[in-house]
């Protein structure tokens, strides 16, 4: 027995059938209705609950967005595509698509530049390992709520620790909240200050994977550290980098929660809607329960982030070699 | 020659990794002096950059502000719950997928990953309807039941016990006639305790500092403590030291923890990862 060693259970032979009375004819059915039965029941709890409570509203999304669609009323209208010419024609729409793009690449793109730097850094034998880990996931176990609390904070136009900085170097008091571009940097530095640490520790992971060898014989042949980063690393990595990139695309396009609190609760993000995102867009519109028109938004927005992913799938699948 | 090189680098790379950890801390800690004034010494120039005295009272206020006592025990509930849930169903798909043999078992798998995509937010207005209908707004039901099992746990589990359960001792239980089930409870569980408990801790975390759902379906009288610590910064603009106080309370239990047990945490992001 010992010798044989089947990659998994249902190989092992069940036991001997033998085949006398009606009594162990029915524990073999027993017995093979449980192998045979077991891993879909297992695996059944996921599938039941992503479909009722994932697949189902995102589609019912679609169906919701073709009606005049409120809580107040039983009665939903259908309109067709209205809810979508209305939109394409709303300037606050296109005005929170722009605000999204801007933020999203101010946040992920050095967010990930940035990342896999340090996770160049962390790749190799240092002291307190352990500790630089994990203080670069301490921001990530912060809550959301809780950075932009502290952040508004720090960026207060007044009292503000940043501002107070960079007075040393005789800036103004800058209003943060007020402007386009400042309100979407100091956004985008929330965003990269929780998630930098995070995406280090999974490239760091993708980076470990990487056989010591490679760098060896780059070290012989005299290459630097930075190009074996390029040369070695980045390409030995493609696979964890397309997925990282994609993934924070998915989560960049979604951002709410920021714009939110950053403006201490204004659904239009901000007096001059200078940083409501498509996200917050859609949660303005759902508050007023116009649900059919939110919908619309909504499935738009999945377009949008099929489109993104997708272009982000084809760039960084076909860079070759260097990201920089 | 190389030597000095070498050890110019070195040095360089800790500055950096130092300086990282630093901007990584700061704003923690600078929430905990500003939790600790009183609002008037914020106005100071230099601003205080050492704690004070008020953070008692401070916390004191944010407790006659919003329920949050309520908050408090209505997290632990909900994420406690999820977490033990999660680690549970995780565990079985994952034995599923990494030991038993099944048609359809491989696109399954690559089914699972694949939802980990699936932007589900913007299903929010449906979901919504659906919690309508169940008579679950402004209950923990709503936050509960749809999380009681995700992609994530169901590939971690599997991604461990692939390589940790061995299948030897399946054999030898398949031999003394345990059923799937008594497997499951004699072999899997034990087997999977260590990977259970660091997804137990993720999902732990991710549930407690989950806010737009929580948001959604809750009110501000019975809620989560992000919607609550959102209530008081909502509300109390300038407040600062009471919305800090709030986050302070709502925030560092799950810091230290993660301080104390950060190694495993990290482990299992890592862990995680690979083949993401």
């Amino acid at each position: 027995m010992a010798t044989r060693a089947p990659d998994n259970v249902a190989a092992i032979p069940p036991a001997p059938p033998v085949r006398s009375s009606p009594g162990t004819n029915r524990r073999h059915l027993v017995h093979r209705l449980d192998v045979k039965g077991s891993p879909y029941a297992y695996v059944a709890p996921f599938f039941l609950l992503f479909c009722a409570f994932g697949l189902f509203p995102l589609a019912y999304t679609a169906w919701v967005s073709l009606h005049e669609w409120t809580l107040l009323s039983d009665v939903h209208t259908f309109v067709g595509l209205d809810n979508f010419r209305t939109l394409l024609a709303d300037d606050y729409f296109w005005n929170a698509t722009f605000n999204t793009v801007s933020i999203g690449v101010f946040s992920t793109a050095p967010q990930l530049l940035l990342a896999i730097w340090l996770a160049h850094l962390l790749n190799r034998p240092l002291k307190a390992q352990t500790i630089f880990r994990v203080t670069l996931l301490l921001p990530n176990v912060t809550s959301v709520v809780a950075v932009v609390v502290i952040f508004s904070q720090l960026f207060g136009r007044d009292y503000g620790l940043i501002n107070w900085v960079l007075s040393w170097f005789g800036a103004g008091a800058v209003d943060w909240n007020a402007g386009t571009a400042t309100s979407h940097a100091a956004i985008s530095v929330m965003i990269m200050w929780r998630w930098t640490g995070y995406n280090t520790l999974i490239f760091l992971a993708a980076m470990q994977a990487v056989p010591r060898e490679l760098y060896e014989a780059a070290t012989i042949d005299g290459a630097s550290g930075f190009t074996q980063l390029r040369k070695i690393t980045v390409p030995m990595i493609r696979p964890t980098i397309v997925f990282v990139v994609i993934t924070s695309t998915i989560g960049a396009m979604q951002i709410l929660a920021e714009p939110l609190l950053f403006g201490t609760y204004s659904l239009t993000g901000g007096p001059d809607r200078q940083y409501q995102t498509l996200a917050l867009f859609i949660y303005e519109n759902f508050t007023k329960l116009d649900f059919g028109y939110a919908s619309a938004v909504s499935w738009m927005m999945f377009v949008f982030i099929v489109i993104v992913a997708a272009i982000n799938y084809l760039l960084t699948r076909r860079t070759r070699g260097s990201l920089t | 020659m190389p030597r000095n090189g070498a050890g110019t680098a070195r040095t360089l790379t800790y500055l950096t990794l130092m300086a990282v950890a630093f901007f990584s801390a700061l704003p923690l800690y600078y929430s905990v002096v500003v939790a600790s004034r009183d609002n008037s010494a914020l106005a100071d120039v230099p601003p205080p950059l050492v704690p004070g005295g008020n953070l008692v009272a401070n916390i004191g206020r944010v407790f006659d502000t919003v329920p949050f006592a309520l908050a408090l025990f209505n997290s632990v509930l909900v994420a406690g719950g999820i977490a033990i849930s999660v680690m549970f169903f995780s565990t079985l798909a994952g034995f599923a997928f990494a030991k038993l043999r099944f048609r359809g078992s491989r696109i399954l798998l690559v089914i699972t990953v694949a939802t980990m995509m699936v932007p589900t937010q913007l299903g929010i207005i449906p979901l919504y309807l659906l919690m309508v209908k169940l008579e679950w707004t402004g209950s923990m039901y709503a936050l509960v039941v749809p999380a009681l099992t995700n992609a994530f746990g169901v590939f971690f589990m599997t991604q461990y016990l692939s390589r940790a359960l061995p299948t030897e001792l399946l054999e030898a239980g398949r031999v003394d006639g345990c059923s799937t089930w008594g497997l499951v409870w004699h072999v899997v569980l034990p087997a999977a305790r260590p990977a259970a408990a660091v997804l137990g801790m993720l999902t732990f975390m991710s549930a407690w500092n989950d806010y737009f759902w929580p948001l959604v379906v809750l009110t501000p009288e019975n809620p989560t403590v992000q919607v609550a610590l959102s209530t008081l910064a909502a509300g109390y603009v300038s407040d600062y030291a009471l919305s800090l106080a709030g986050t302070a309370l709502g925030t560092l239990p799950l810091v230290i923890v993660f301080a104390l047990l950060g190694k495993q945490v990290i482990g299992g992001i890592m862990q995680g990862a690979v083949k993401g």
